[in-house]
């Protein structure tokens, strides 16, 4: 990158504002993309502090925390992580960045809107931060807010619920802004198996979020009436019933693990194509599971509800359907590895992480189809093992996917490269400690031991221990990936267009982009691959 | 909405002036879809709720005023009708008469919360309100019914209120010519929002004052 490339960039056009107004009050997709990245990433840390800390707690109960501290420790863990980090995730950070430029336009449909998502994003935050601080303390009900207790306990339960209802809604408007953006904004020629993987997903998700987001809002508005005026819809005392709150809440909560995938799903198929050097094996497939999943996985919410009181015929249904969604989940697995088949290999940090993904995936679907199978979950249910499973899911997924795409996409964000080897040891540390803190888990629950203990038997303590000292591990490799992302955007080497030999469009620009993204409008002829290998095979 | 470059192998090619008409109209519909699931959910605990306590809720729609609830429905859909031809009105470039159609429905929407506001108070008098002793001490069924009047009743009213605000700042917008015959997407998003608000009552209506 030369000179000239640094002084045209968007980190120079701050428009109408100067200094901190001019992100904040920024339209500009990228740089709303960066500030999302930038808070994302700090609730991911304070979230891993956390997890590190309910660790702790478990291999020595009562040293550290009381039992009350202990359920708020991991309320908040699971609050953070699945409402400020992993949910908006990768959509709001590298779609916002790069949606427009992969599809070849200025900026999203509506970048005010857009803007507008991000102060929401911020509100809902400092809500529930306040939450935190307030008298009356943190939430204790765990995560998923299950009344009638989230009605009754006397932490701040309306401040935090009602934080998430306002991020549902930077969620849906960020939804129908991507939607919109990728029906009207393609560039000429870009048809819609033209598009690169990673807008196939964005898509889906797209769609899951605007049609899954406002259930999880009213569902929310009830536990707060229910708070102030009494509305009892899920008090058995006033004529409800608890067994709704569930059912609306995994109405919505169920899809959003594709909210959280489906996006984590289009990096890896950016990523491996790329270094591979080879086009996918399978495009079609790729993009139309894509919204296979988006579609099946709106009628499964009742697998998280087997053991809670359903009729067979719901649960056998339930436990079809969640069968059939590994399908589509499985073609895409399938084609990524038939990708790499023959391909021109290169082991680069992106690809590790990619890598990572598939094999932790795997993991994570295939332990999900034995609690999705009604027998064993009776026995698995409520235990480590579904913890295990879902931290395989969503961290080993989305996580390490997210982490792929940060090293994909660095030097594109950033104009810079960061250091390959300290990288690779950061990698390493994160995907042993990862094993070791979650596999442990599902060897704990096999056994027996149920979630949100806060004295486990003594029995299990072997196995806490161990897992204990994967999470040590896993934080190593954090920090050490971190730290060398953060020196390589304050000294690292300035980056070329195009390090990786990525075929998409946002390799055609300069790194970083320029504020309008294309001097002129890009024209396209064909796929978004082309790849040395393909040109070899003619 | 006329789309001449419609080839099989080409985008909309819209990426150079920011977003199209029909991206708009798409966006706003999509909007919509979300506050049918927003309103649906409340439609399904009615239904669940319903089934339970059918006896109770027969019996308690009889506390509803119908004759208020007729006027209201007349009166929200009499809006409607305004809004929609305030959006005929302007497509004509006929600024004033918009205007004023606008200013119309704002009207009909105040009516619509100043009788929604005489129904509530007369209940709350009686002291059938959430967590009153009195609303306690009926049966479950009757604590669900007024529990649901009361939430679906008072979400629909927030629409209306920000239908009214929304709607002012389209008379601000058409004053200010942001408005006009050519660029009217806004208007006519508005307008679809009114209509379903409008649709939302004509659902509430039957379920609330005409089940006795």
């Amino acid at each position: 990158m030369n000179k000239e490339n640094e002084d045209t960039s968007f980190y120079t056009d701050s428009g109408r504002y100067r200094g901190i107004l001019a992100w904040l009050m920024s339209t500009d997709h990228k740089r709303i993309g960066l500030m999302y990245l930038g808070a994302l990433l700090s609730f991911f840390s304070v979230g891993v502090l956390l997890g590190v800390l309910i660790r702790l707690s478990l291999i020595a109960p009562g040293t550290i925390f009381n039992a009350q501290q202990y359920n708020q420790l991991f309320t908040i863990h699971g609050v953070m992580m699945i409402f400020l980090f992993i949910i908006p995730g990768i959509p709001v950070a590298f779609g916002n960045f790069l949606l427009p430029i992969m599809i070849g336009a200025n900026d999203v449909a509506f970048p005010r809107l857009n803007r507008f998502t991000w102060w929401l994003y911020l509100t809902g935050a400092l809500i529930i931060l306040l939450a935190l601080l307030l008298k009356g303390g943190p939430p204790d009900t765990g995560w998923t807010f299950y009344a009638p207790y989230s009605i009754e306990t006397k932490t701040n339960v309306t401040l935090a619920v009602f934080g998430v209802f306002i991020l549902g809604f930077s969620s849906i408007f960020t939804g129908l802004n991507f939607v919109t953006t990728i029906h009207r904004m393609r560039t000429r020629g870009m048809s819609w198996f033209r598009m690169p993987l990673f807008i196939w997903t964005l898509y889906a998700t797209g769609w899951v979020q605007v049609l899954a987001t406002p259930v999880l809002a009213i569902t929310l508005v009830f536990i707060i009436l229910g708070r102030f005026f009494g509305i009892g819809f899920f008090d058995p005392s006033r004529g409800g019933d608890p067994l709704l709150y569930e059912h609306l809440f995994w109405m919505y909560s169920h899809p959003a693990v594709y909210i959280m995938v489906l996006p984590a799903m289009g990096i890896i198929s950016e990523v491996i194509p790329v270094f591979a050097r080879k086009k996918i094996f399978g495009y079609h497939a790729v993009a139309l599971s894509a919204l296979a999943i988006a579609i099946v996985g709106y009628l499964v919410w009742g697998h998280h509800m087997f053991t809670s009181g359903m009729s067979d015929t719901a649960r056998v249904i339930f436990s079809f359907i969640t069968f059939l969604v590994a399908v589509p989940s499985g073609v895409k697995i399938f084609n990524w590895v038939s990708t790499l088949y023959k391909g021109s290999i290169e082991l680069s940090s992106p690809l590790l992480f990619a890598l990572s993904f598939i094999f932790l995936f795997s993991v994570g679907g295939l332990t999900g189809l034995i609690i999705g199978s009604l027998a064993p979950n009776l026995h698995l249910h409520g235990t480590y093992f579904i913890v295990a499973h879902f931290h395989y899911v969503m961290f080993g997924g989305a996580g390490f996917s997210f982490l792929a795409g940060l090293h994909y996409w660095f030097p594109k964000m950033f104009g810079r490269m960061y250091n390959e080897k300290r990288a690779k040891i950061g990698w390493f540390f994160l995907f042993t400690g990862f094993n070791v803190l979650y596999f442990s888990m599902f060897i704990l629950g096999y056994q027996g031991m149920p979630r949100r203990y806060f004295e486990p038997p003594p029995q299990y303590h072997g196995w806490e221990l161990i897992s204990t000292i994967g999470s040590w591990l896993l934080a190593t490799g954090l920090i050490t990936i971190f730290n060398n992302l953060i020196r390589g955007l304050f000294s690292g080497e300035k980056a070329p267009a195009n390090p990786w030999g990525g075929r998409t469009l946002e390799w055609t620009i300069q790194s970083p982009p320029p504020a309008e993204n294309f001097k002129e409008s890009p024209v396209i002829t064909g796929n978004p691959f082309g790849h040395e290998k393909d040109r070899q095979n003619g | 909405m006329k789309r001449t470059d419609r080839m099989a192998e080409s985008g909309p090619a819209s990426n150079i002036k920011g977003i199209d008409y029909t991206g708009k109209k798409i966006s706003m519909w999509i909007f919509l879809y979300t506050e049918l699931l927003f309103f649906g959910c409340m439609f399904l605990l009615y239904a669940i709720f319903r089934s339970q306590y059918a006896a109770e809720f027969h019996i308690s729609a009889k506390e509803e005023d119908i004759v208020l609830g007729t006027i209201n429905t007349f009166v929200l859909l009499t809006s409607s009708c305004f809004i929609a031809i305030s959006i005929a009105a302007i497509r004509q470039g006929k600024k004033r008469v918009s205007m004023w159609l606008q200013f119309a429905t704002i009207l009909c929407a105040v009516i619509f919360l100043t009788i929604k506001y005489f129904e509530w108070n007369a209940k709350i008098v009686k002291g059938i309100y959430p967590n009153s002793d009195i609303l306690l001490g009926m049966g479950n069924g009757e604590i669900l019914f007024f529990g649901l009047y009361y939430v679906m009743t008072g979400i629909h009213g927030l629409h209306v209120l920000i239908g009214i605000i929304v709607i002012a700042l389209m008379v601000y917008y058409t004053h200010k010519d942001v408005i006009t015959a050519v660029e009217f997407a806004k208007l006519e998003n508005t307008g679809l929002y009114w209509h379903f608000v409008d649709i939302v009552w004509i659902y509430l209506f039957p379920l609330f004052y005409l089940v006795t």
